[in-house]
């Protein structure tokens, strides 16, 4: 089967620098016009049904890219089973709710201090997470997971079930007003915060932290014969990933107002981690465009209500049947020199 | 350079499977432990290295205890492992496996260059094949590479797990001969741990015979390879030490 990124990596690397940022331009200027899409006659079998198109741009679809991409960095970079990913979400979502209802703080004001919460949990999750391997780390971030939501559920600074309403939206700068009538500047703000994430993932791979995360997955063992602290470089691309899902749920709880716990079960982990496979564990492109889709799907085929769930689900086991390494999977080296040596 | 361990213990669980080693390897030497399979000569190098916690007993790098020195920092202070069924990176070329081999000393380019240089001159093949992935070499030539790795560190003592493993015989030979030449040309002293006793016993100056956790015969090798009982023992019928 043909391989669509590593065909997209060849193209790149015949390109000079001007092409190359023309085409990063051109590209992110397209993704703006996206809320406009389902407006456009020949892309308006895009709408969805019930919600907003423009809405579901910004949740599900660009909130569960920028978590995808936070959740890559554990999973698909360093290796780790990552089963619950959700909580960070959740802390920062129920960072922005608190601080801004109870402390009168606006979400540009909580956005680093939701990202530093979510990380200092990554941090103490991690610590005693991280000397375990395998199974038995998926074991122990699951039950975090849920050890997040049951607080939430059960503390009276949370709202209990009932969670917190009332949360405000973001304050407006340069103009951009991130309100219920401008979905399309909320969407550009998340494009904002995923052009951020995928720019730094990129940086971080070409350097030290990238180099060990690929050795630890490749063996965690001949790592640290190599001199790598493995549990240090773990512990990072833990908390790198936490930050991501903290600052995706600050902007979340900014969004939709009002957050419960039930929004935080490990049903999201586990799609946000089929996003992630899906697309093509390990490559960013591949995880955006698993995102994009799997978010989407659902709401666009909502109209068929009852049996939903199940074509969504018929999906996914066709897909990964079809193409088990994802949609666009990561680059393949021991194929491509296979080729060339023949 | 001396590295010495003492009554090593070492668990896997409730098992002891290093029931009490004690081991010598002094600058400049090439010393094997030899011994059928589950004698415990892999477990003894992990425990060097640092993948295996050490039960009781000393591991002493020129004379400080180094059991507790968690393993990423032992390459630190000049021990380097080539693992057990080579342990390359499937995914990276063999330049950034060679790389990775100086993971903490990755900033000085100019010392980069050098350690290169010097493995490409040990394995020419390396060199024709710097771009190709881990993944895709031969056999041998993944031993190539995971013994020029280990090398990239500049170790004081190399620890080489099975280098003949799953190799061809004639690229056993070449295996071997490289090791006698690392350790006369560039001094490294070198600890090697072999089932082909054969060969192992006619490159390293002394050796020891493991046995189901317990060093049962110590010698010159050149006395060992002589010895009908050791030869018994290293093929594995177990006669020696009953």
């Amino acid at each position: 089967m043909i391989n669509i990124r590593d065909k997209g990596a060849e193209v790149w690397d015949t390109w000079n620098r001007p092409k190359r940022v023309a085409f990063v331009l051109i590209s992110i200027f397209v993704a703006g016009l996206l809320p406009f899409a389902a407006n456009w006659g020949p892309t308006s079998f895009l709408n969805t049904p019930i919600t907003s198109f423009q809405n579901v741009l910004v949740y599900p679809v660009g909130m569960f890219i920028l978590m995808a991409l936070g959740l890559n960095i554990v999973v698909g970079k360093s290796g780790l089973l990552d089963l619950g990913y959700v909580a960070f979400f959740a802390i920062g979502a129920y960072s922005q709710a608190i601080l801004s209802t109870k402390f009168g703080m606006n979400t540009w004001e909580v956005l680093p201090i939701g990202i530093a919460i979510a990380m200092f949990s990554g941090v103490l999750l991690g610590l005693p997470a991280l000397r375990l391997r395998g199974d038995y780390l998926a074991i122990i971030t699951l039950g975090f997971g849920e050890i997040v939501r049951i607080i939430a559920l059960n503390s009276k600074e949370t709202g209990g079930p009932n969670g917190v309403a009332g949360i405000p939206n973001p304050p407006a700068v340069f103009g951009f007003k991130f309100d219920l009538m401008h979905p399309e500047h909320y969407f550009w703000l998340v494009l904002g915060m995923i052009l951020l994430v995928v720019w730094m993932i990129r940086r971080f791979t070409v350097r030290r932290p990238g180099r060990a995360w690929e050795a630890i997955r490749q063996d965690e063992d001949v790592a640290a014969l190599m001199g790598v602290n493995t549990l240090v470089y773990k512990l990072w691309s833990f908390v790198i990933g936490a930050a991501v899902g903290g600052a995706a749920g600050v902007l979340y709880a900014s969004k939709v107002m009002v957050i419960s716990p039930d929004m935080f079960k490990f049903d999201v982990s586990v799609l946000i981690l089929a996003c992630v496979v899906f697309g093509g564990i390990g490559n960013i492109w591949g995880v955006i465009l698993g995102a994009g889709i799997l978010a989407y799907l659902p709401d666009r085929i909502r109209f068929i209500s009852d049996a939903r769930q199940l074509i969504f689900g018929l999906v996914l086991i066709i897909m990964m049947n079809m193409r088990p390494d994802g949609l666009l999977p990561r680059k393949k080296r021991e194929k491509i020199s296979e080729k060339s040596s023949k | 350079m001396r590295l010495e361990i003492k009554d090593l213990r070492v668990h896997y669980g409730k098992i002891e499977a290093i029931k009490g080693i004690s081991v010598i390897v002094n600058q400049g030497e090439i010393v094997t432990l030899i011994g059928a399979n589950g004698a415990g000569k892999t477990t003894t190098l992990k425990t060097i290295s640092g993948l295996r916690k050490v039960s009781s007993g000393a591991i002493l790098f020129d004379g400080q205890d180094i059991s507790k020195v968690p393993a990423h920092e032992r390459v630190d202070l000049g021990i380097s492992q080539a693992p057990e069924g080579r342990g390359i990176f499937p995914g990276m070329t063999v330049l950034e496996n060679l790389e990775m081999g100086k993971f903490n000393r990755k900033d000085r380019k100019s010392e980069m260059k050098e350690d290169l240089e010097r493995v490409y001159h040990l394995f020419p093949r390396l060199k024709e094949r710097t771009s190709q992935a881990g993944g895709t070499l031969s056999g041998g030539e993944q031993q190539m590479l995971a013994i020029g790795r280990a090398l990239m560190a500049r170790p004081k003592v190399l620890l080489l797990d099975e280098p003949s493993m799953g190799l061809a015989p004639m690229m056993i030979a070449n295996i071997f001969k490289i090791i006698t030449t690392i350790n006369t040309e560039l001094g490294t002293t070198i600890l090697l741990v072999e089932q082909n006793a054969q060969q192992a016993l006619q490159r390293a100056h002394r050796a020891y015979v493991l046995e189901t956790g317990k060093v049962v015969k110590e010698a010159k090798a050149s006395d060992l390879l002589n010895d009908p009982v050791v030869r018994a023992a290293y093929l594995g019928t177990g006669a020696a030490g009953h």
